[in-house]
């Protein structure tokens, strides 16, 4: 499997998530230049969190008209992965490719703390790994995390299964106090209606080693090593 | 074109510029004629206490400052130390206290931004960040407002530049009401043969500007931040300057990668006094001349004269010497990362600063006598007065130890400070081992087993009431929070924080940290290698307390070894390492539950500190802690309550309190702050009391883990469910938070 990484202007976590991939894979990703108007053939493309051009204007906005994002979306629509982390959800939505928007933290805090995360669906690329309703526990570590959708459309993400996880407490309990950041129904992460395009605001890619105090997201990389090798 | 003014250069001028009347009369013989305006500005900053050291340079050169582990000492952007296998950690504390006060996301933010770029532009990666914060009484008007402010500024900023802030500290006291302190650190990590140094050689190389552009902010930052207070201070907000952690965030990029080639010859950021400070101390350090053409010099706005382009604190800029010829390389790489990149003049032979603007000289002046001949003061100082040593039995017992705990928990001083590092993202990076809220933090060094530990520590109230145990006391508790966690101590960073040292007293105050700093230093082989001093944190007469925040840093070769503060398991031993005399002086039992302050604070016996300390990190490295805390604030059964509610399910104990005439009374062996202590949790007492007698080490086995509450055998029962309340919620509560 071959993947590629893009770095834009303030992504910073662009070399964790490429070392959470080096692990699963065996080798490192590709790492792609953000004025880069194409790219090698890779089987997955990754967004990665950070601050791409600062969060200013919008976060995601200047991101989502990058270069590289014509060729992102290009190759999104010929079915190829696409995860967006964090920043890289932002960009997502910002670019068309997930519905909704990410908005500030109902706190108006950066908030960085472990959520717990329940699996809506184990069946798709990236949580083959997970049990469908399954607890696991990823960081959050954002200032505009609260993901905002209109009621029609909170309705058609659910109808089509296209909500990926949602914060829960302690017990897998989908509870308002399990909600870092006010998001809608406690939207943590979205699918597209392919389920080839994923977006989310907690980072597996710092809950994948023991030492860090978690390993439950590297069943997210290796289940995509798995299906995309 | 805007003219350069030309006034004429008054006495009412000079003083405007911060330099006293014999500092001027230096200046005029240093030229040999009355110095221009732009001129006059340059001797102000670079003579100003915060960049020259005045007042404290005689004093700081006594501090241990070598070590088979120091790279490099005190006297560069950073200090240097190696960590073994070729690499080397890089860091330094500074602070931002006066500008924080005026503009406290601001001020906050961009302190973190100059420390980063202070260890970048050595060559490092910044790993991790740190701060020590200071605010006045949690019921002063303005607390909250400036709490909230700074804690954002400095998420605001570390989290989008990506480098995790991973330890800190947080203390109030109404002695900071008009004069906060935010002083912050990082840490980098860089190849060991790979370290860029702030050196100007080669007359005809290139001078090279890199990152924002100029603007007319933070004019005089340096000359506010050598000055107290008066009234007005808020009316000072245009001399702050407004960070860009963006631009930061490239600029580390940028330069990173220029400095994997060999391209540099010196580099240096762009901090307190902008343009000045960087070009004047890179080309004393070099022994070099410069020409400055500030024609060429990025600016944001027209019109801006060379007093202000000298003078601006406009942030996230470097200046570079490069080799001859490589201009082009460089150029690319900025270029890459959008970022200004400029060949703003050459280097001499002539050992004098000559800078043109329009065509015109504006300025001429020696590079050596006003680098290296600042004025240097043997202020007058006087000592502290010493305060009596309390006797346990002069301080009230409380009734209920339950009720005083809770109480400690529950206080400004003692409660949980997670509303504060929830801001930070102190994961990024994905090497954080050890997070916020233990005895120290610890980030992996990448691609290896090993990990750096690191720490913020000072306590104020005892440097206050003897400023020689106190500073002792700050460099050893810094050694002992590494400990705890398995890390060997290697070096400090330090930053004094004090009042106006025209005030004997408070000159005295700094002399005795000094001193107190210097004995513990060589005591534990643990050198000072870089550090930062903030004085005239006074406000209408009021000086804060002394605080030298110290800032630790330790290696753990084999980070499957670290300790952290949580019980791990029911049924284990409690271990208590170290001599309980029960000191209640200064402590803060003394100021919560009988309204006092005073007192001598604890003694720190450094031969025992040591011995105790290479005890427990030896127990550590063999593998047979389970869990590790050492005893500061509070004493013994805060330190227990916080192992109890770290544990992720809550782990309560049994303690069985010392009873006979030779101990202590119950409430000094619980709440004294003596210090050199640890409390271990171990599977099995025997084996650590054994080897602690071998090492000369005073432990008892004090009791055993388990149950849901800290039960004495005193007969007092407290409730690990109430101290949690108290202990986490007083900060949300206080910030009137809704979650």
């Amino acid at each position: 499997m071959k993947a590629a990484v893009v770095v834009f202007p303030g992504s910073n976590c662009d070399r964790d998530v490429a070392v959470a991939l080096e692990r699963a894979m065996g080798r490192p990703p590709v790492m792609v230049w953000h004025k880069d108007s194409d790219f090698e053939d890779v089987d997955l493309v990754v967004l990665p969190g950070g601050f791409s051009y600062g969060d200013y204007l919008r976060v995601g906005a200047i991101s989502a008209h990058a270069n590289v994002m014509r060729e992102v979306k290009r190759r999104a629509g010929k079915g190829v992965p696409v995860l967006g982390i964090c920043n890289g959800f932002q960009v997502l939505t910002e670019s068309g490719l997930l519905p909704g928007a990410l908005m500030r933290n109902k706190s108006l805090r950066f908030v960085c703390k472990d959520v717990g995360l329940k699996v809506e669906t184990g069946q798709s690329l990236f949580t083959s790994r997970y049990e469908t309703g399954q607890r696991v526990t990823f960081m959050a570590a954002h200032h505009d995390g609260s993901y905002f959708i209109d009621d029609a459309g909170r309705r058609q993400l659910e109808d089509r299964e296209q909500i990926a996880f949602r914060y829960c407490d302690e017990r897998g309990q989908v509870t308002p106090e399990a909600n870092p950041n006010g998001s809608v129904a406690n939207i943590a992460g979205i699918f597209n209606s392919e389920k080839t395009v994923l977006g989310m605001m907690p980072h597996p890619e710092r809950m994948a080693d023991p030492v860090l105090g978690g390993e439950d997201g590297r069943a997210m990389f290796e289940g995509l090593v798995e299906a995309l090798s | 074109m805007t003219a350069e003014p030309n006034p004429e250069i008054t006495p009412e001028l000079v003083a405007e510029h911060g330099l006293k009347p014999d500092e001027y009369a230096r200046v005029r013989e240093i030229l040999g004629r009355t110095p221009n305006l732009v001129e006059l500005g340059i001797f102000s900053v670079m003579w100003s206490e915060h960049c020259s050291y005045k007042s404290s340079k005689k004093w700081l050169k006594t501090l241990p400052t070598e070590g088979p582990q120091v790279i490099q000492g005190p006297g560069e952007n950073a200090g240097v130390v190696d960590i073994g296998d070729g690499q080397a950690a890089i860091f330094k504390m500074e602070s931002h206290n006066h500008p924080s006060f005026i503009e406290p996301y601001q001020g906050a933010a961009t302190g973190v931004g100059g420390i980063l770029r202070d260890v970048f532009t050595m060559g490092a990666r910044p790993v991790c960040n740190l701060n020590a914060l200071r605010f006045g009484d949690p019921e002063h008007p303005k607390t909250r407002h400036l709490l909230s402010g700074v804690v954002a500024g400095i998420g605001g900023y570390g989290n989008c530049v990506g480098v995790p802030t991973i330890a800190g500290e947080v203390n109030f006291h109404p002695a900071y009401n008009g004069n906060i302190l935010v002083n912050a650190m990082t840490v980098g990590l860089a190849q060991a043969d790979r370290i860029f140094y702030a050196k100007a050689t080669g007359a005809g190389n290139p001078v090279i500007y890199v990152g924002s552009k100029t603007g007319r902010d933070g004019i005089h930052g340096a000359t506010m931040a050598s000055a107290s207070f008066e009234e007005d201070s808020e009316e000072k907000r245009p001399t702050v300057q407004v960070g860009d952690p963006f631009t930061e965030k490239l600029l580390i990029e940028a330069c990173l990668e220029l400095m994997e080639t060999d391209a540099i010859v010196g580099i240096q950021d762009m901090g307190a006094a902008g343009l000045t400070s960087s070009s004047f101390e890179m080309a004393s350090k070099g022994g070099a001349g410069v020409e400055l053409d500030l024609d060429r010099v990025p600016v944001r706005e027209d019109g801006m004269t060379a007093y202000e382009i000298m003078l601006s604190e406009s942030q996230e800029r470097m200046l570079m010497v490069l080799k001859p010829g490589r201009e082009d390389e460089a150029r690319r790489i900025f270029e890459k990362w959008d970022l200004d990149f400029a060949v703003v003049g050459q280097l001499t032979d002539t050992g004098r600063m000559v800078i043109r603007k329009n065509g015109q000289q504006v300025a001429d002046l020696p590079i050596d006598p006003l680098a290296e001949a600042a004025p240097e003061y043997d202020r007058p100082w006087e000592p502290t007065p010493a305060q009596p040593e309390i006797a346990p039995a002069d301080v009230p017992a409380s009734e209920d130890p339950g009720a005083a705990l809770e109480r400690l928990l529950g206080s400004a001083d003692l409660c949980s400070r997670r509303w504060v590092w929830e801001q930070y993202d102190y994961t990024v990076m994905a090497d954080t081992a050890q997070r916020p809220g233990g005895d120290a933090g610890v980030v992996r060094v990448r691609g290896t087993n090993k990990a750096l530990a690191v720490t913020v520590d000072c306590t104020p109230r005892y440097c206050l009431n003897d400023p020689v145990r106190g500073g002792m006391q700050a460099v050893a508790e810094t050694w002992r929070n590494i400990t705890a966690v398995g890390g060997r101590p290697l070096a400090i960073t330090d930053n004094m924080n004090f009042g106006n040292p025209e005030k004997p007293l408070v000159m005295g105050q700094f002399v005795g940290a000094v001193k107190g700093m210097r004995e513990a230093c060589a005591a534990l082989n643990y050198p000072v290698v870089s550090g930062n001093v903030s004085l005239y944190n006074e406000t209408a007469d009021t000086a804060i307390l002394p605080t030298p925040a110290i800032g630790g840093v330790g290696l753990l070769p084999d980070l499957s070894k670290m300790a952290t503060i949580a019980f791990t398991a029911e049924g284990e031993a409690i271990v208590l390492i170290g001599e309980t005399r029960g000191h209640l002086g200064c402590s803060l039992y003394l100021r919560h539950l009988a309204g006092r302050e005073d007192g001598a604070p604890p003694p720190v016996d450094l031969a025992a500190e040591k011995r105790n300390g290479d005890f427990v990190r030896g127990e550590i490295e063999a593998g047979r802690v389970t869990a590790c805390h050492d005893l500061s604030d509070g004493g013994l059964l805060v330190a227990l309550a916080e192992m109890a509610l770290a544990a992720p399910d809550e782990i309560g104990a049994e303690i069985s309190v010392p009873e006979g005439t030779d101990v202590p009374p119950l409430h000094a062996w619980l709440f004294g702050e003596d210090q050199g202590r640890y409390l271990l949790t171990v599977a099995e007492a025997g084996p650590v009391l054994e080897a602690a007698r071998e090492a000369g080490v005073p432990a008892a086995a004090i009791g055993r883990t388990g149950g849901a509450s800290l039960n004495l055998s005193s007969g007092h029962t407290i409730w690990l469910q109430q101290l949690r309340d108290a202990h986490s919620g007083w900060l949300p509560r206080y910030m009137q938070s809704d979650d």
